[in-house]
């Protein structure tokens, strides 16, 4: 029955939109939301209707969405009553989760998330990805798939384990987030920004979720990195260390609000990875230059972050940091035994190659950039350490 | 809906235990409390895989192969049936199978 309705809807909706494409997502997802929902609170009187009304919410939605992104903050942020009704939150929070249940992979959470709750469109996520649009539909397809047919639920998790299933969307984010901030391959300037999109989403979880700190943490992070997005690149588009950027150009006024809303966070007594990590990030972003950084702080800050999560890539960047505060060749000793865990990490070969030619060790500096340069296809990376080759021995 | 969990393993590691290794214990008691609780459909423990025969057809000739239909380190060494509201029930009982060695794989029943 839900099938038969479809076409009908997609019809009214392709009028009332007059985009196909979109229309027809939007009564894709609202027949998905009715398969898992009508089951349980049995089929409404009037099904047809209830679908033409979910679909058209959405579709006001992703409307409201792709109005500009600073007005969006403005409507998320403005004071007084909470705009969404009770049980449009808990809609929201029910797709979140949904979309980005730990039975579905990682690429499939991402995508499924843009299109369900960011509300892109299939084209607007392949060409963020870089991907073809057949490649993204049929990865959106198979989830969407799996969520009819393996019984994913559409609601928010127990409270016992809403902190390890809101792990999994702040994953999500924070990939969205990379995805858009540091593009992992292929030109830049005509890509849609998903740093946007990201931090939209994480302010969006952080009103649902108010008493989740990590959240907050989440959000604080972006929100610091963005502050410094105007002197990341040079006037060539080229990238630019957060050593030699000019400081004066970040936003000192995001830096500020996002540091009150990280201390917010962490006076909550509840610290994780996302909290610490933005931490990091505010002693940086707070630092009147880079001499001036609290090594000291920051190093405190990564040894809190290893005991939380004792990954290869938190090491290395704590050995950056070591580099800094104590000294190269300490840093050397502890980057070296990394090897095995990020031999194919161009970043554990780039810090190497810096760390050497500190200690006065070119020859093997060059080398190491070298298996840097081979290992990522970033447009801006690949420049910098042309760069550094380019410089005689 | 119901699921079936696969409890996944490999039969030289398994037959290498002895039972008290093996704890049948808790594996019996994991299997008794989900009885209680009215959401186990059914559930055995397999002999290893080098028992099995396997039959596929050659037009209408059945033909009789000695062992599994794919040769693989690891086999389903046995499953359990629940019938639980959804895929997050399931898989909060898949997380309480006792033998830490095995893998669970958690495939939805298709409803006829």
């Amino acid at each position: 029955m839900v099938r038969d309705e479809a076409g009908r809807l997609t019809a009214a909706l392709v009028r009332l939109l007059g985009d196909f494409a979109l229309a027809e997502d939007l009564v894709q997802d609202a027949v998905v939301i009715a398969l898992r929902r009508w089951p349980e609170t049995g089929v409404p009187d009037d099904p047809a209707g209830w679908l033409l009304a979910t679909a058209r919410r959405r579709g006001i939605d992703h409307w409201r969405r792709r109005r500009r992104y600073e007005e969006k903050l403005a409507l998320l942020v403005r004071d007084g009553p909470s705009p969404d009704r009770a049980d449009e939150v808990d809609d929201r929070l029910r797709l979140v989760f949904t979309c980005c249940h730990p039975a579905l992979g990682r690429e499939a959470q991402l995508a499924l998330t843009l299109r369900a709750v960011v509300g892109l469109t299939t084209p607007e996520i392949a060409h963020a990805f870089l991907a073809t649009e057949t490649a993204v539909a049929q990865r959106i397809v198979r989830a969407k798939r799996k969520i009819v047919e393996a019984g994913i639920p559409y609601r928010v998790p127990d409270p016992d384990q809403l902190d390890e299933r809101l792990d999994e969307v702040l994953a999500v984010i924070y990939l969205m987030f990379n995805e858009g901030y540091l593009a992992t391959a292929g030109p830049t300037p005509d890509r849609r920004d998903l740093a946007d999109d990201a931090e939209w989403l994480a302010r969006l979880l952080v009103r649902l979720l108010p008493d989740r700190p990590e959240a907050a943490g989440l959000l604080a992070l972006l929100r610091l990195h963005r502050a410094r997005r105007a002197a990341r690149f040079d006037a060539r588009g080229r990238l630019v260390l957060l050593s030699d950027q000019d400081r004066s150009c970040w936003d000192h006024e995001a830096i500020a609000a996002a540091g009150a809303q990280l201390l917010a966070a962490m006076a909550r007594g509840r610290p994780g990875p996302y909290q610490l990590q933005a931490a990091i990030a505010a002693c940086h972003a707070e630092a009147p230059s880079w001499e001036a950084t609290d090594w000291r702080q920051v190093l405190l800050l990564y040894d809190a972050l290893l005991a939380l999560t004792p990954t290869a890539v938190v090491r290395l960047n704590r050995a950056i940091a070591l580099s800094h505060g104590v000294g190269p060749a300490e840093a050397l000793a502890e980057v070296e035994p990394l090897e095995p865990a990020l031999r194919s990490y161009h970043l554990f070969h780039a810090t190497r190659g810096e760390l050497l030619r500190r200690l006065g060790r070119p020859g093997e500096a060059h080398d190491a950039d070298r298996t840097a340069l081979a290992l990522t296809r970033n447009p801006a990376e690949r420049a910098l350490l042309q760069d550094r080759l380019a410089e005689p021995l | 809906m119901k699921y079936v969990l696969m409890l996944v393993r490999s039969d030289e590691e398994w037959e290498a235990l002895s039972d008290e290794e093996r704890d049948y214990g808790a594996i019996m008691r994991w299997f008794g409390e989900l009885a209680q609780r009215g959401v186990l459909a059914g559930g055995e423990e397999l002999q290893a895989a080098r028992t099995a025969t396997t039959v596929r057809w050659e037009g209408e000739r059945a033909i009789l192969t000695d062992g599994p239909f794919m040769e693989a380190k690891e086999t389903i060494g046995g499953f359990a049936v629940l019938d639980v509201p959804d895929l997050d029930a399931a898989l909060d009982v898949a997380r309480t199978w006792p033998a830490r060695s095995h893998k669970v794989e958690i495939r939805p029943i298709v409803q006829h």
